[in-house]
């Protein structure tokens, strides 16, 4: 298997820490002039995606963590698996509820997610940024009143629920935002 | 800073910067009569210090034939010199240490030494605080520096007693101050838990301008060691807000005293699996010729320079740091 020395470390490597992948997210190079060398770093864990602190005496090594970031189509959900496929395989996985977490949200069939797999497994799901969505429940869209900025819930085709401007009614497509969960525009069919 | 990996990393105002002190530098040591040299960056020896790592060079097409180093600090030659006679000496130049990059460190970077003949460390220490308040006037005044000793300091902001050879406290004041502690720290040596908490504790709590002296004899390096209880090295260091600038030491003047220490860190080195280099013969024969009683300080110009530019990464004051070098 592959090792990382410290002096490899740098944002976004892949390494395996106390069993379990991690991703470095900050690395810092610490040292006396003449004295012993540290690397302080920060990992997320990518299973539990806890943030986990450790500093390392320059020179040693980590186990490479076998993680892939792969760009798959989402395809259906049985409530028990959500499953995806690679468009330029057609190799098929199932991401389990824990893998899946907060992406299943903004899940449509069909879209492009990036799914990280750990020796081939699913242990994350990343939706892409933005997502376009039916409101399949709301009060009744209000015209002419947006001066205020007010805005009230819709639930969206995926059971997502976003705050949505006072004109938005059922039926309409918008545009989202995955990340923030934040209501953009109506989307242009 | 700049984006683009063909474009320099540092503002061109920095760049004028470092031009000006440089210029200021030079101004400093004409003025008090200190002779600029030039000394070798190649050399046949190396240095045996196991925490510090050269760089070895070789012919491109030929990596068997005998190798030659880049010097980490220009100390050897400019030793010889004084040893020849040359008076008070200065030198600016780059110097190179394997495996050091970060927020503070290049793998190259330049240094400011200088020697003077008949100083002692607190001496020295006073001239290195002249220097800096004409660097420093009119842009970021230093102000008074003031004067710790490495006990003083572990006893003041972690609590320990530094020059205290027993792991188990050192490791205590580690876990008071919630540092987690690396694999593989050694049972039997006591400087990198010194050096974990001087890094993790006490650096980030040292006044914004202090000198450091007076280390453990163990890391005393190229400095005489001053008999007592404990012995401590002749050696001090310069911090600004924190981060370590100048080292300095009252030098060590005996050739036997010398080959022991350097066998001794090759066989630390050899220890490690580490490999050990050749020793400076040259150096040796100068100390047996004769050093005169002197002291000599090394100070970091870039990080001297990221204090005057206020930024907080070695990369914006360099024009090309070694991602783009």
């Amino acid at each position: 298997m592959a090792t990382y020395s410290t002096n490899e470390f740098k944002r976004g490597l892949k390494v395996m820490l106390d069993g379990d992948p991690c991703t470095i997210i900050e690395n810092e190079f610490v040292k006396p002039g003449k004295g012993q060398a540290f690397n302080r770093t920060r990992l997320r864990n990518l299973k539990t995606g806890r943030v986990w602190e450790k500093t390392f005496k320059s020179g040693e090594s980590l186990e490479a963590a076998d993680v892939l970031d792969v760009d798959m189509q989402y395809l259906y959900s049985d409530g028990e698996f959500w499953y995806f496929m690679d468009p330029n395989t057609f190799e098929q996985v199932g991401a389990g509820d824990s893998a899946v977490s907060d992406a299943k949200n903004w899940l449509k069939e069909q879209d492009v997610c990036v799914v990280t797999l750990w020796n081939g497994e699913p242990i994350s799901v990343t939706p892409p940024n933005h997502v376009i969505l039916q409101v399949t429940e709301t009060d009744p869209g209000v015209r002419g009143d947006t001066a205020t900025g007010a805005t009230k819930p819709a639930t969206l085709e995926t059971g997502a629920v976003v705050q949505v401007p006072l004109f938005v009614d059922v039926g309409d497509t918008l545009k989202v935002d995955t990340r923030s969960g934040e209501y953009i525009s109506r989307a242009k069919e | 800073m700049n984006e683009n990996p063909w474009q320099p990393a540092a503002g061109l105002d920095v760049l004028r910067l470092r031009a000006e002190l440089l210029t200021r530098i030079r101004a400093f040591f004409a003025e008090r009569d200190v002779l600029e040299v030039e000394t070798p960056l190649l050399s046949h020896a190396g240095l045996p210090t196991p925490q510090l790592e050269s760089f070895a060079a070789h012919p491109a097409s030929r990596p068997e034939t005998p190798t030659g180093y880049l010097h980490t600090s220009p100390e050897f030659p400019m030793k010889r010199l004084l040893a020849a006679g040359s008076g008070p000496i200065y030198q600016i130049c780059k110097v190179f240490r394997a495996d050091e990059c970060g927020r503070r460190h290049n793998p190259e970077f330049t240094l400011l030494e200088w020697y003077r003949v008949g100083f002692d460390a607190p001496a020295l220490m006073t001239e290195v605080e002249t220097l800096l308040e004409s660097l420093f006037d009119d842009t970021r005044p230093v102000g008074g520096i003031q004067r710790l000793s490495y006990r003083e300091a572990f006893l003041q902001y972690a609590g320990v007693d530094g020059l205290e050879d027993a792991i188990a406290p050192l490791r205590w004041a580690l876990d008071e101050h919630a540092i987690p502690v690396p694999d593989g720290m050694p049972a039997d040596d006591p400087d990198p838990w010194r050096d974990l908490l001087l890094t993790q504790v006490i650096e980030p709590r040292l006044p914004p301008a202090v000198f450091l002296y007076d280390y453990p004899a163990s890391q005393a390096a190229l400095a005489r060691i001053r008999p007592g209880r404990p012995p401590v090295a002749e050696r001090f260091e310069l911090y600004l807000d924190g981060v370590e600038i100048a080292n300095g030491f009252h030098e060590l003047t005996d050739a036997v005293e010398q080959r022991r220490r350097f066998e001794a860190e090759n066989a630390r080195r050899i220890g490690q699996g580490l490999a050990p280099v050749p020793l400076d013969e040259h150096l040796l024969a100068a100390l047996e010729h004769g050093l005169p009683d002197c002291a000599g300080v090394a100070v970091g110009l870039d990080r001297l320079l990221m204090r005057t530019a206020g930024v907080e990464d070695i990369d914006a004051v360099l024009a090309f740091p070694w991602e783009r070098a």
